[in-house]
């Protein structure tokens, strides 16, 4: 019989599979990876070959170089690669754009490594779709029962009202560069928000990606050209460390927002000197987790990085075989 | 609910005042009554209710969720009222989101049994964290949002476009909700009476004298002088049979000084300053810290630190209001009226007059306060002018009333530690923790930790030191760095204080009361900072007189 650490298992590089000799998601430069999506701590530049799908490709060119790798391969959702064997697709999981759980089968097992997901509507990138499987390898970010992140859309009225309460000041609002700052431009126009949105230097050329990919952000403009009274009402958007930055005091008496599942924790947002914390998150909140681990019901849950224990305990108590797998090299959502 | 837990959030974490005053004024105009009346009794801490106690919530959630999980939680968060809200793990089926309205009113008549099924009714039915977190705020009495009673009175005389002095002294005669204070406050109707006995009378305030101009154009003839007492200004009022004490913004505190009530024999209003005396003398300003903020005193208190008043001013004799009147009649009135009053009980008064300090022309009197003479004025904070043809007017007018500190206190001490501010000022360093030399175990030269700062520089030179911070910093530990500092590298400041205490609390075993930064010694080796035994020479003089 196969079992599955045949198939997958933790090594300090990050999970390994040794039939098809590739990593997914290595924090450490090999031979042959499978990466998730673009972020940072998923997707690092130095590996031999890489399998992704081609948002996330065209992602890490953007911020890598375009010799981030000595070759890749795209993968669209759906299409299935096989490296020796073993068979790899590659299926949104609704965290970023090109984000992708990848499914591993061989010889009648399937593993999905889930990478970072959530389970809500993001109108940056298609939404998570549960892949039925032995084994499901699940994050935990937010692997805690205090973490219930309310309607995006509820949060950006609270934003939207803030601004009109507060006519003479300007909204900073920190976000991930690469995902949490679309949706949230995103958002601001689905609510009615037209007004240029003023934008970080760091945001320009990952807003430009996604507008190659058929995300319409509205009017953008730098947040360095204009006086300091034009950004009266204004809405910046920038890096989260720019809010307690310098780089902050161009703005008129700045509210400092940020949009970030760690905000649901009030000291969080104390310490960080958030005005106005935006709970709005890519990763899925211990609802989501829940719901996909029961939705799913595989035969064990592999849970890869975040709050493991918390989980794993909720999965036995409902009579479902976890395990943790404390993979190191993933950081935070928030953490800097 | 919702617009309510909405407003408690924001103002949890906002830090400027004008951006809380806008919270509040807003949430006041746009919410109906009755809601916008619990609200505002709420922040101005006139709602309790004694059946609901937090203990019973963790019992609750625990019977609903599995106890590793919430402690693991709990562990987490670090905040009780805060975690439940979060975790709460609603049942189906609940009812429909209470309002604010629904909430008090069936909490006021609740009992404690009943208390608790409505509390896990209501957490059942409201959406989200932030709603259960304002309804376990709201219910266990403790918002702690930053938000002074004061503050909320002004956003709503802000909202009616009337002085806060007129809220101020309605604000006694109103119940919650204040139906009748939003139907004045937007001119649906007359101004509610403030014909309640022993009621708050709104104070008036001096502004604070710039000799270099004011004495050029003003003639010692018009005014009085008189000493500024150390204590606390208070308001004592005697009318229709009821006695209260308040302090000048209003609070009542009654309860924690009856000696102090008992001494108004006649019914009048008399404003004065709240201090300890013994033997008709003057005891330090840390002795009467012994007796606020408590709630209640007990017989071995009020022998060792007992309280009197001492009076400045009669606003109401009987029931004539002289408040229109000059103050040097009224000052005669007051002179006659505490003449009449019978010696209390104990050996020292519970309420004598402030007397006035005579002087020819200002620079007399310039003397006097460099140098007061031996008694009391050694322990004033200053002299009062007041203009002998003034009315008493609520606020803070201009010229009627000055007041003149004495100078400050001044040492110079090294920056050790600088935190980031908030609001306007969250991207620079500027809340400052300085230290003064002394000798370690080793008998090696070590700074220790004197007092903090936040204030008394200007922008520009708040950038300069946010610059030398961020140069500088040896470690950091959350929004904390600690900052270099030797006798060669490091940054002095000279620290202005109004006075010194002995302080068990701190390392140092002084504390300081209102430092502020008065000049910044960009010139000064840290090295010829000033030593603690300076600071402890001046709290000799100081307690010595």
């Amino acid at each position: 019989m196969t079992r599955p650490q045949d198939l997958l298992c933790p090594k300090p590089e990050g999970l390994y599979c040794p039939p098809g000799d590739f990593y997914v998601d290595p924090v450490r430069p090999v031979d042959r990876a499978v990466v998730t999506h673009g972020h940072s701590d998923h997707a690092r530049a130095g590996h031999g070959a890489v399998l992704a799908t081609p948002e996330t490709l065209d992602i890490m060119a953007e911020r890598y170089g375009r010799d981030f790798a000595a070759s890749v391969q795209a993968a669209p959702y759906g299409e299935t690669a096989e490296r020796d064997g073993v068979q790899v697709t590659l299926v949104p999981a609704g965290h970023v754009l090109g984000s992708a759980q990848a499914v591993v089968r061989w010889k009648g097992l399937t593993m999905v490594v889930s990478g970072d997901y959530k389970r809500r509507r993001d109108p940056t990138c298609p939404p998570f779709e549960p892949v039925p499987c032995d084994v499901f390898i699940s994050e935990a970010t937010f692997g805690l029962p205090v973490f219930r992140h309310p309607d995006d859309r509820e949060e950006i009225a609270r934003l939207l009202r803030s601004v009109a309460q507060f006519p003479e000041r300007s909204h900073i609002v920190g976000a991930y560069a690469l995902g949490k700052a679309q949706r949230v431009i995103r958002l601001l126009r689905e609510a009615g928000w037209n007004r240029t949105i003023h934008v970080h230097g760091a945001l320009e050329r990952l807003n430009a990606l996604y507008e190659r990919h058929g995300v319409d952000l509205g009017p953008l403009a730098p947040a360095t050209t204009a006086k300091k009274a034009d950004f009266a009402g204004a809405i910046v958007i920038a890096p989260p460390s720019a809010l307690q930055d310098r780089w902050s005091r161009r703005f008129p008496d700045p509210v400092g927002a940020f949009a970030s599942g760690w905000m649901q924790i009030r000291a969080r947002a104390r310490q960080r000197g958030v005005e106005l914390p935006l709970v709005i998150s890519d990763h899925a909140d211990w609802d989501e987790l829940t719901a996909t681990v029961d939705e799913i019901r595989p035969g064990e849950l592999w849970i890869t990085h975040g709050r493991e224990e918390a989980l794993a305990r909720w999965a036995q108590l409902h009579g479902i075989t976890a395990r943790a797998l404390a993979l190191v090299g993933y950081e935070d959502e928030g953490d800097d | 609910m919702r617009a309510f837990a909405e407003l408690l959030d924001r103002l949890s974490l906002t830090a400027s005042r004008n951006a809380k005053l806008t919270l509040v004024r807003d949430h006041l105009r746009e919410t109906p009554d009755p809601d916008r009346g619990w609200a505002l009794a709420a922040l101005t801490g006139e709602l309790t209710f004694d059946a609901a106690k937090p203990a019973f919530i963790r019992k609750a959630v625990e019977a609903r969720m599995d106890a590793q999980l919430f402690a693991w939680s709990y562990d987490y968060v670090g905040d009780l009222a805060e975690t439940v809200s979060l975790v709460w793990p609603a049942r189906p089926g609940a009812n429909r989101e209470p309002a604010l309205n629904e909430v008090v009113e069936a909490l006021r008549i609740a009992s404690r049994a009943e208390v608790q099924r409505l509390i896990e009714g209501w957490l059942d039915a409201l959406p989200a964290p932030r709603e259960r977190w304002a309804l376990l705020k709201l219910m266990t009495g403790a918002l702690r949002v930053g938000m002074t009673a004061r503050l909320a009175k002004r956003a709503a005389a802000e909202m009616g476009g009337v002085e806060p002095a007129e809220v101020e002294e309605l604000w006694h005669a109103l119940r919650p909700p204040y139906e009748d204070l939003f139907a004045w406050l937007e001119g649906r109707s007359e101004r509610p009476p403030a014909e309640n006995p022993a009621r708050f009378r709104p104070v008036m305030l001096a502004q604070a004298l710039d000799e270099a101009v004011d004495f050029a154009r003003l003639d010692p003839a018009d005014y009085a002088a008189e000493w500024k007492w150390d204590g606390i200004r208070v308001q004592l009022a005697h009318e229709g049979g009821q006695r209260r004490l308040y302090t000048r913004t209003g609070d009542d505190i009654s309860r924690a000084f009856p000696d102090v009530l008992e001494a108004l024999a006649d019914e009048g209003v008399v404003d004065g300053e709240l201090l300890v005396m013994r033997d008709g003398a003057l005891a330090p300003f840390a002795d009467l810290q012994q007796r606020l903020n408590r709630k209640a005193v007990d017989a071995k208190m009020l022998e060792a630190f007992p309280a009197a008043v001492r009076a400045y001013d009669l606003l109401h004799e009987g029931d004539e209001d002289l408040r229109p009147l000059p103050f040097a009649e009224r000052r005669g009135r007051l002179e006659a009226f505490l003449a009449r009053q019978p010696p209390t009980r104990q050996a020292s008064p519970r309420l004598d007059l402030s007397p006035l300090q005579p002087f020819g022309a200002w620079p007399e009197l310039a003397a006097l306060r460099a140098d007061p003479p031996e008694g009391d004025p050694r322990l004033a904070e200053g002299l009062m002018l007041k203009r002998w043809d003034s009315p008493y007017e609520a606020g803070r007018p201009k010229g009627p009333w000055f007041k003149w500190k004495r100078d400050p206190f001044t040492v110079d001490a090294v920056l050790m530690y600088a935190q980031r501010g908030h609001g306007k000022r969250s991207s620079f360093y500027s809340d400052y923790t300085f230290g003064v030399w002394t000798h370690d175990a080793a008998g090696q030269r070590a700074l220790t930790p004197v007092g903090k700062a936040y204030f008394g520089f200007t922008d520009e030179e708040l950038k300069g030191i946010d610059k030398f911070v961020r140069d500088n910093t040896v470690e950091r530990f959350g929004p904390v760095r600690s900052v270099r500092a030797e006798p060669h590298r490091g940054l002095v400041f000279e620290v202005a204080f109004e006075g010194l205490q002995r302080s068990a609390r701190h390392k140092s075993g002084v504390a300081m009361r209102f430092p502020r930064i008065s000049r910044i010694r960009w010139d000064k080796p840290p090295g010829e900072a000033d030593d603690l035994e300076t600071l402890e020479r001046l709290l000799a003089r100081i307690e010595g007189r």
